[in-house]
């Protein structure tokens, strides 16, 4: 997977952090040894590529969770309340902000504008878009979210049993 | 896809052909495909659209067009049934198939999915009589509803890439430039210098190789005109770039878009992509001799990469820090070679420029501000949205004209401009005239354009907080006065949101804020006491009654603040005792509840829950 994507891009250090999103998006986090790989093949210190990735918001060194749920935290959605609805999605996973749930599921991030602050307070779930939330609207959706995942994994259990 | 156009006569011919299907003027359906629109459900819309046209035997002779954003996000989803715009907001799936009879079939109107205005409750038909429309000037922003954003052939229905094909065979680089200087165009990005001036020293600059770059790397947080400009006409914004490379000569252009922005990069990677079949983008340009491509390359989620060195040394490959700026960009930017950056809707402004010329582009504006602006209007106002304005407009009519005011008779009390460097308006100064000068002088600043109305529930001593909040969480961390001067800051800030403030505390701050302005490294720092001082400056009350009473008056900051039940109001619905985490609402169904303050952990569940508005935040 590495290879492939070295293999998009230019093999100097204008392709870091564009290589760096890619292996995020794929893995979900930023593997070590990946790194150590990047580091040799762009002939770029590992210091340097530890510097980049620890510097940008979308890159992590730990797991991510299944599921990234991000509360936008923007002035449109500050003035009506957005603290609340990350406070709510807190207290029903039982994370705080930047965390990852226990098994894996959930990744909580509030985040500083996602650009949709008509529709504010906005949390978007995996790249899906919710306006217009309030606190109980958040719980629900959380809820809900849960209740697919647990489906989505005793359905995948029965099909390999 | 458009094959390649190799001269100025072959664009004219396929322009001809594109004007028979005029956006403007084909019979057509368009849906906002916006990122508002999208999370109100506009694709299952857009699709339902398609196959009642298709069912009722329209898809010959009826267009359906998936726009980029609208503006009117609060609306969404938003369709408009062309030529005669009748517009209905808030469509569902269930409501397709009688507007395609009855208005797209049939011509007429359908009453009870109209619009209504929120301030006198009167229905509105057609797009242009509603306010949040008809008070606007949309000359940049305009064409988004017509026009399918990665259809070429749409943008040269528009007159696209005719300002391209003007500067390029009919004008000398330098004549551009003085166009350009000549309409007055400033940055839309922030920091408002002359966008022409820039590009005359980059011309002049020594350097075979020569880079434009855009910035779309929109963080201020209530801000979001370039996504939609990005996501509703991608090749505005290539044909602004194009120009400009031609004007200060560079063979290479790069567009750094944030990364929470992916449908505006999809949108641009097309719209890359037809520009290079049909030979608008990489060599002999129309035949020109002018050769130049553009990348696209995404952010890593830091805010302070929209500062122009930071986005270079992020383009580079490195962590996204800014450096002093003894030497220019323009003649040492990206890879120490001299580098025009100039923001998106910036770039957006370029071809009407050199298309209907500078003297008309200038008719527009106020003295020193020429040209419209694109303003996210949003937070606390009745019409929330995007709103494209001639410069010099005044904010009582950007808030009570083209906003429609403030919504549930609450009253306004500042309006927040200029993003996290910006600061806050009050009550007194909507007189003021908007543009670039004027929001200096009030110690706000035009910034990228986030426009963010706030009521009397907004505290703002919590505002201020909420920007130091941001800010040091976003500060590179680089040079101290930032660095450290914002650290102190959010912790004061906090002390007096929470009750525990002293009165010299607020000079404290202000002493803080002149010392980060004078010594940060970049603007970041250097502009970051304006939400303090500003707020300090004309909500002073505020903040003492915070420190001496203890007492949040917006009734916004957790820790002086508690929640009551009404009991004239409460009627028993039992919705909050359902909805508290806490288990601290009690009461008989149908009898009036009871809120235990002491054990309110001030969520605001009972608040979202109660539809009968008996509870109180104070």
């Amino acid at each position: 997977m590495l290879e492939q994507i070295l293999s998009r891009y230019p093999q100097d250090r204008t392709s870091l952090v564009m290589i760096l999103q890619d292996l995020q998006s794929e893995f979900g986090y930023l593997p070590q040894d990946a790194l150590e790989e990047i580091s040799t093949r762009l002939e770029i210190s590992r210091a340097q590529v530890y510097s980049v990735a620890t510097f940008y918001n979308v890159l992590s060194l730990k797991p991510r969770g299944r599921h990234l749920i991000r509360v936008c935290m923007g002035t449109a959605c500050h003035v009506r309340q957005g603290s609340l609805i990350l406070a709510a999605a807190e207290r029903e996973l039982g994370i705080k902000d930047g965390e990852t749930s226990a098994d894996g599921e959930f990744t909580l991030q509030s985040v500083g504008c996602v650009g949709a602050c008509a529709i504010g307070p906005v949390v978007e779930v995996d790249e899906e878009h919710f306006g217009h939330m309030n606190v109980q609207k958040m719980s629900r959706l959380i809820r809900k979210i849960k209740k697919r995942a647990a489906s989505d994994t005793t359905s995948a259990g029965e099909e390999r049993s | 896809m458009i094959g390649r156009i190799t001269d100025a006569a072959a664009l004219e011919n396929l322009r001809a052909e594109a004007i028979v299907d005029h956006p403007e003027r084909r019979r057509s359906v368009t849906v906002c495909g916006g990122t508002g629109c999208q999370a109100a459900g506009c694709a299952e819309v857009g699709e339902a659209l398609r196959a009642e046209l298709a069912a009722q035997g329209l898809t010959d002779t009826v267009k359906l067009v998936v726009t980029g954003c609208n503006g009117f996000c609060e609306q969404g989803p938003i369709v408009v049934v062309r030529p005669d715009d009748v517009f209905y907001p808030k469509v569902k799936v269930a409501d397709v198939k009688e507007i395609v009879g009855t208005t797209v079939a049939g011509g007429e109107i359908i009453e009870r999915l109209l619009y209504r205005n929120p301030v006198d409750g009167e229905l509105i038909a057609h797009e242009q009589q509603i306010p949040f429309y008809g008070e606007q000037t949309r000359r940049i922003f305009g064409q988004n509803g017509y026009i399918d954003p990665v259809n070429l052939t749409d943008y040269l229905a528009i007159d696209g890439y005719a300002a391209m094909s003007k500067a390029l065979l009919d004008m000398k680089p330098d004549e551009v430039i003085e166009e350009v200087v000549a309409s007055g165009l400033r940055g839309r990005g922030g920091g408002g210098f002359l966008a022409g001036r820039k590009w005359r020293s980059c011309r002049a600059a020594a350097g075979e190789h020569k880079y434009v770059i855009c910035n779309a790397d929109e963080g201020d947080p209530g801000a979001f005109m370039d996504r939609s400009l990005l996501e509703g006409n991608p090749h505005g914004i290539i044909e602004g770039l194009i120009i400009g490379a031609w004007a200060i000569g560079a063979d290479e252009g790069f567009v750094y878009v944030r990364h929470e922005y992916p449908l505006a990069v999809k949108r641009l990677e097309e719209a890359l992509e037809q520009a290079r079949a049909a030979g608008l983008l990489g060599d002999d340009i129309l035949g020109s001799g002018f050769s130049f491509d553009i990348r696209i390359s995404r952010g890593g989620g830091a805010f302070v990469c929209g500062e122009s060195t930071a986005l270079m040394a992020s383009l580079e490959g490195q962590a996204g820090e800014p450096r002093a700026k003894y030497v220019h960009t323009v003649e040492q930017g990206l890879f120490d070679r001299p580098t025009t950056l100039n923001n998106v809707e910036t770039w957006a402004n370029v071809p009407p420029i050199i298309l209907g010329g500078a003297a008309e582009y200038a008719s527009i504006g106020s003295e020193g501000s020429k040209g419209t602006k694109i303003f996210s209007l949003v937070g606390q106002i009745n019409n929330t949205g995007l709103v494209e304005v001639p410069m010099g407009i005044t904010l009582r009519e950007i808030v009570y004209g083209v906003g429609g005011g403030i919504p549930g008779g609450r009253k306004f009390k500042a309006v927040q401009t200029g993003g996290p460097s910006g600061g806050c308006i009050p009550e007194g100064m909507l007189g003021l005239e908007v543009d670039f000068q004027k929001l200096t002088e009030v110690g706000s600043m035009m910034g990228s354009g986030g426009m963010i109305v706030m009521d009397e529930t907004t505290c703002m001593v919590d505002v201020a907080r909420y920007f130091i909040a941001f800010l040091k969480e976003e500060s590179c961390g680089k040079c101290v006065p930032c660095r450290e001067g914002l650290k102190t800051a959010l912790d004061i800030l906090t002390r007096i949101t929470e009750g525990r403030g002293v009165l010299e505390d607020i000079d404290l701050l202000l002493e803080i804020g002149d010392w980060m302005s004078a010594s940060s490294l970049c603007a970041l720092g250097g502009s970051a006491a304006n939400p303090v001082a500003s707020t300090i400056r004309y909500f002073r009350d505020e903040y003492e009654a915070h420190i001496v009473e203890r007492r949040c008056p917006a009734g916004a900051c957790r820790e002086l603040i508690t929640y009551s039940i009404d009991p004239e109001i409460c009627n028993g619905c039992h919705a909050c005792v359902k909805a508290c985490p806490e288990a601290c609402i009690t009461g008989e169904t149908r009898h009036v509840h009871n809120l235990d303050a002491d054990s309110c952990i001030k969520c605001g569940a009972c608040l979202s829950a109660c539809r009968h508005h008996a509870i109180s935040r104070k």
